[in-house]
């Protein structure tokens, strides 16, 4: 988010002090870079790949493919390529999100590491867009941003219409499916947007393993009136080890997403009387 | 009867719904909307896709000829399981949200 929001500045107007002892690790994800500035750090570059996908401009489909052909290498490092599926699923879904829907001009920018001890990998995507409100309302009723973030993580909502099943070019299910893939492994997800956020909590250990297509019906945490974000920023971290085989998943999300559509069409259905 | 070979026009992630959008307007629905003609969707070589994909592909075709007819004239081929699993949750939702 930092490094979303240092774009929006020229770089003359940009100044930093680095105090933390770990500022060489920013030096290396490319912050200073990516504003255009200096950061009087000289350090000695390791070969990134495998390891992690440093501070990178997301514009085009073309640089949103060269980016998923740099994330296979972190898996054939690690002892789960088989995730590699997962992984890509959920970069290449939130990252179109942002080139389609963000607004014109709009960077997704996207980072990723690798640790190799915990068996994790993070993955930060954000962009300084129109957030999530501005794009549903062309087409849904949105209160506020946590509104807009609720239906934003709801199958078959989509800022392109308010058919159920969605328009010919989006289903409204990108979000759903990324913030259900961390559920089910027990992932940390985190979504922020306008003034509001949403984080997904681990489920306790005697939880029933179930998707709801409410995600406030998850186990979370949700807060409004946070500092304004204009844009959006999701954080995934997805653990190796536990991570659920991609087609298992799958197979779980299905009759989630097929009630939810049912259940839109019914809604829609409902006609009230009128009176004059 | 036709065959698309998605190998060569998406590569081995079919992820581009632009192309998925391309393949839809270009060939799928015109062909659909002929009497008679069938075709094949052949994902050889096709590592992996999304549902947003597969959505940008089949959706629309599903709405304008119906589900039912849409199945009948068209086949997947040679695809993985997970891309098998990614064109029934569209299915079945398309179906859901139309029947």
């Amino acid at each position: 988010m930092v490094a979303a929001l240092g774009m929006k500045v020229r770089s003359e107007k940009i100044s930093h002090k680095i105090i933390s002892k770990s500022g060489h690790y920013l030096e290396r994800m490319g912050l200073f870079r990516l504003w255009g500035i200096e950061s009087g750090m000289h350090i000695k570059a390791h070969e990134e790949s495998g390891k992690f996908i440093p501070l990178t401009i997301v514009r085009t489909e073309k640089e949103l493919s060269e980016l998923l052909e740099n994330i296979i290498p972190i898996f054939h490092l690690s002892e789960y390529p088989e995730q590699a599926d997962t992984m890509r699923y959920i970069i290449d879904e939130v990252t179109r999100n942002v080139i389609e829907h963000a607004g014109l001009d709009t960077n997704a920018l996207v980072c990723v590491q690798y640790y190799p001890r915990s068996k994790k990998i993070r993955i930060g995507i954000a962009d300084t867009g129109l957030g999530l409100r501005a794009t549903l309302s062309r087409h849904h009723h949105i209160s506020s941003h946590l509104h807009a973030i609720q239906q934003a993580l709801w199958p078959g909502i989509t800022g392109t219409t308010s058919k159920p099943g969605g328009s010919e070019q989006n289903a409204g299910a990108g979000l759903f499916f990324t913030k259900s893939m961390a559920r089910v492994n027990k992932d940390y997800f985190f979504i922020y947007s306008g003034d509001a956020m949403f984080k997904l909590l681990e489920p306790k250990e005697n939880d029933r393993l179930s998707i709801p297509v409410d995600p406030f019906a998850d186990r979370h945490t949700k807060e409004e009136g946070l500092p304004f974000w204009k844009g959006t920023a999701v954080g995934i971290d997805i653990t190796l080890e536990q991570t659920l085989q991609f087609r298992v998943l799958l197979n779980a999300l299905n009759d989630v997403m097929k009630e939810a559509t049912r259940e839109r069409r019914r809604k829609m259905e409902r006609r009230k009387p009128r009176f004059i | 009867m036709m065959i698309i070979k998605m190998r060569d026009i998406v590569g081995t992630f079919a992820s581009n719904k632009d192309i998925a959008k391309e393949i839809r307007t270009q060939t799928l629905i015109p062909l659909l909307e002929k009497e008679g003609e069938e075709l094949i969707i052949d994902f050889e070589g096709v590592d992996g896709a999304t549902q947003s994909f597969i959505h940008a592909l089949i959706s629309e075709p599903m709405r304008r000829v119906g589900t039912s007819k849409f199945f009948e004239k068209v086949t997947f081929k040679t695809c993985n399981e997970k891309i098998q699993a990614i064109i029934i949750i569209v299915g079945d939702y398309m179906q859901a949200g139309l029947e």
